[in-house]
């Protein structure tokens, strides 16, 4: 029977039925990081349990760690005892870890890809909910609790209940300044916060066949802020180029055998899907965010929508609720309203090819006065990459402060922070009330260049325009 | 060791209104540097409850009269946004053992289901009309029965969905999967070679 890749890797990873129903499910990949395994790695002790696998788990630190100073201890005696306790973890569990030292170390679902330990085929945890990045390598990658953290290290399986496969056929080409994160957001924006729940989603179409590895990665990055759990791109020839040589991809003849391999879990060409979108790439405009859920957005020619126009009163409410938040009048153009941060990096949009395409653009500009605007690569690698092509300078000429790798302002759980009601231009992946760190801070999700372009003009502006795209 | 057979929970409960209410509002980021779960519970929906100064806000959680609610009710989407375990554990570490609401984020749902905390959906007509009951009568006491998949009270009764492998795993005192995990290690082996992870 014909099936989608979803049905392969599943049924290939499937152990057996638990008795709730359930699958038991083999977890080929575990990632872990600082914030959401030291609990895990705390049962394990209570229960007195080892690690089964300790070969299938890579650590490496990135939500926490500050992003300017590197040397421990850190200002932040939470953060120092945290990065402390997960290299005492690896160490006793025997698991290996990318610490700020190695020259690896970064935002988990970057060095995953880089490293080449996200390979087609497979299945990936991680205690963090953009996982789904992992996807676009023809991976199923789910973001899990710390519960299932232990789980993983326990059993290197878990339990979890079959998804239903949506297919998101995008087809055509985007215009220029149109980016894969106006993609994700806009397909978010059309399917809802809540659209995927129940649901793997398969993209494909012209336009993911031409998208990047990268841009594939930012796309299956945000599955969860549409409420998939997961979201993959079938593997192809772009997929196999991105992943040889790469410090844990096969190598010799094991790569001819792990190619076939990795074809052979491709979807079927006459599979079925339980759902099927189709949107033609020309209907996406660069795409920016006005509430406080990633599906709170819409073109940047948009204006911030009238509370009193919703028929259903909780949509009412949402609306009423964001935009008394960000502080924002109906009936007023999204474009023009003033920021104070830009924030370029994340594990949505920290990778070399971000900064490159921004850095085209950037050359020459300066960011306006007043807003102070961050570049946080989202691995060591992205950073000395960057360097060795002079990007950094590019990006601090400009203003920008070259900042060294972590996840940063995207959750501010280190001292990137922004500060009473704030507004970001942000490349990130989440807008939620207080996600940047202040309980009043505002954020506007958009892509790399957008950000590049709010930077410049010190107020929410179509790049196309800024940079005469 | 024998898990609790969570086949009920009744109490008080507390209505806090809204859609895809998040992780991030639930418990926010800079509370998740601690190396235990313990203490999580006087930081739940900590932004929404208290200014910068720490000083109450007008939220449900600060209204006496739904002191030691033991059932959350909610609206579409909750739980959404990051996987952080440390959302439920704030929710139970403050007293609730119990969540009604019209949809839930997976990754949330999964993470109540691991401590025990059963997740039932209602409708947006029966949210309504139970959020209303509990803003006249905060005393009224609520009663999820899981086994049954039913909110009783006194003077409204209704259906809620528990999907079946969830209901089962509580009322039968299976919701903590570790033990039955354990259980396959030689199927477990077997997979892993047969897909050949170098282990």
């Amino acid at each position: 029977m014909a099936k989608n890749l979803f049905q392969k890797v599943w049924d290939a990873h499937a152990v057996r039925e638990l008795s709730n129903g359930q699958t038991q499910l083999l977890i080929g990949t575990h990632l872990i990081h600082e914030v959401t395994s030291p609990q895990a790695f705390g049962m394990l002790r209570d229960l007195g349990i080892k690690v089964k696998y300790p070969n299938r788990t890579f650590a490496t630190v990135d939500h926490i760690v500050p992003t300017d100073q590197r040397e421990q201890p850190f200002s932040d005696p939470l953060a120092d005892a945290m990065i402390k306790e997960l290299a005492k973890n690896a160490e006793e569990f025997g698991v290996t870890y990318f610490d700020l030292a190695s020259g690896k170390q970064g935002v988990v679902h970057v060095v995953g890809p880089e490293q080449g330990i996200t390979q087609p085929g497979t299945t990936i945890a991680c205690g963090d909910s953009h996982t789904a990045t992992h996807g676009a390598f023809g991976a199923i990658a789910f973001g899990i609790g710390t519960t299932q953290v232990r789980d993983v290290l326990a059993t290197q399986t878990m339990a979890l209940g079959k998804l239903k496969v949506r297919r998101i056929n995008v087809d055509g080409d985007l215009k220029p300044g149109v980016y894969a994160k106006d993609v994700a957001l806009h397909i978010i924006a059309l399917l809802g916060a809540n659209g995927g729940i129940g649901f793997a989603y398969e993209y494909g179409g012209t336009l993911f066949d031409a998208l990047s590895m990268e841009e594939r990665m930012t796309v299956c990055n945000m599955a969860i802020e549409g409420g998939a759990r997961c979201g993959y791109v079938n593997p192809d020839d772009k997929t196999f180029d991105y992943l040889k040589g790469r410090p844990y991809s096969p190598e010799g003849d094991n790569w001819d055998e792990a190619v076939l391999r990795w074809k052979s879990f491709a979807s079927d060409p006459d599979c079925e899907y339980d759902d099927i979108i189709n949107i033609s790439a020309d209907e996406i405009a660069p795409t920016v965010t006005w509430g406080v859920s990633p599906d709170q957005g819409f073109s940047i020619e948009g204006v911030i929508p009238d509370p009193s126009v919703e028929k259903n009163e909780n949509d009412r409410l949402s609306v009423q609720e964001a935009i008394s938040y960000m502080k924002l009048e109906p009936g007023e153009p999204i474009k023009g309203t003033k920021i104070d941060v830009a924030f370029l990096g994340s594990c949505t949009n920290g990778r070399l090819s971000d900064f490159r395409e921004v850095a085209k653009y950037l050359k020459g500009h300066k960011v306006s006065e007043g807003v102070k605007a961050i570049a946080v690569p989202g691995s060591q690698v992205v950073d000395l990459m960057a360097k060795k092509e002079g990007l950094d300078k590019i990006f601090s000429d400009a203003g920008f402060e070259w900042r060294a790798a972590g996840c940063s302002m995207c959750l501010a759980m280190n001292p990137d922070k922004l500060v009473g009601d704030q507004l970001c231009a942000s490349s990130s992946n989440r807008n939620f009330k207080g996600r940047q760190g202040s309980p009043t801070g505002r954020t506007v999700l958009m892509s790399p260049v957008m950000v590049a372009a709010a930077a410049v003009n010190g107020y929410i502006s179509d790049a196309r325009e800024v940079f005469s795209i | 060791m024998a898990l609790e057979k969570i086949k009920e929970v009744k109490g008080k409960a507390v209505y806090v209104q809204g859609n895809d209410i998040d992780t991030d509002r639930i418990i926010p980021a800079r509370f998740m540097k601690c190396v235990t779960f313990d203490g999580l519970g006087e930081f739940l929906f900590y932004d929404v409850r208290k200014d910068v100064e720490g000083n109450d806000k007008e939220h449900p959680l600060n209204e006496p009269r739904f002191s030691g609610a033991s059932i959350l009710i909610s609206n579409a989407n909750f739980g959404c946004g990051s996987s952080r375990e440390h959302a439920p554990q704030a929710l139970y570490r403050y007293g609730f053992r119990a969540i009604l609401a019209e949809s839930y984020a997976e990754i949330f749902f999964g993470n109540c289901c691991g401590l025990g905390v059963p997740c039932a959906v209602a409708s947006h007509e029966n949210i309504k009309k139970i959020s209303s009951l509990i803003d006249q009568n905060p005393e009224i006491e609520v009663h999820l029965d899981v086994a049954n998949s039913k909110i009783i009270t006194s003077e409204l009764t209704f259906s809620v969905d528990i999907p079946p492998g969830a209901r089962e795993a509580l009322t039968e005192g299976r919701w903590d999967p570790i033990a039955e995990l354990q259980e396959a290690e030689q199927a477990v082996d077997d997979v892993v070679n047969e897909l050949g992870y170098a282990i």
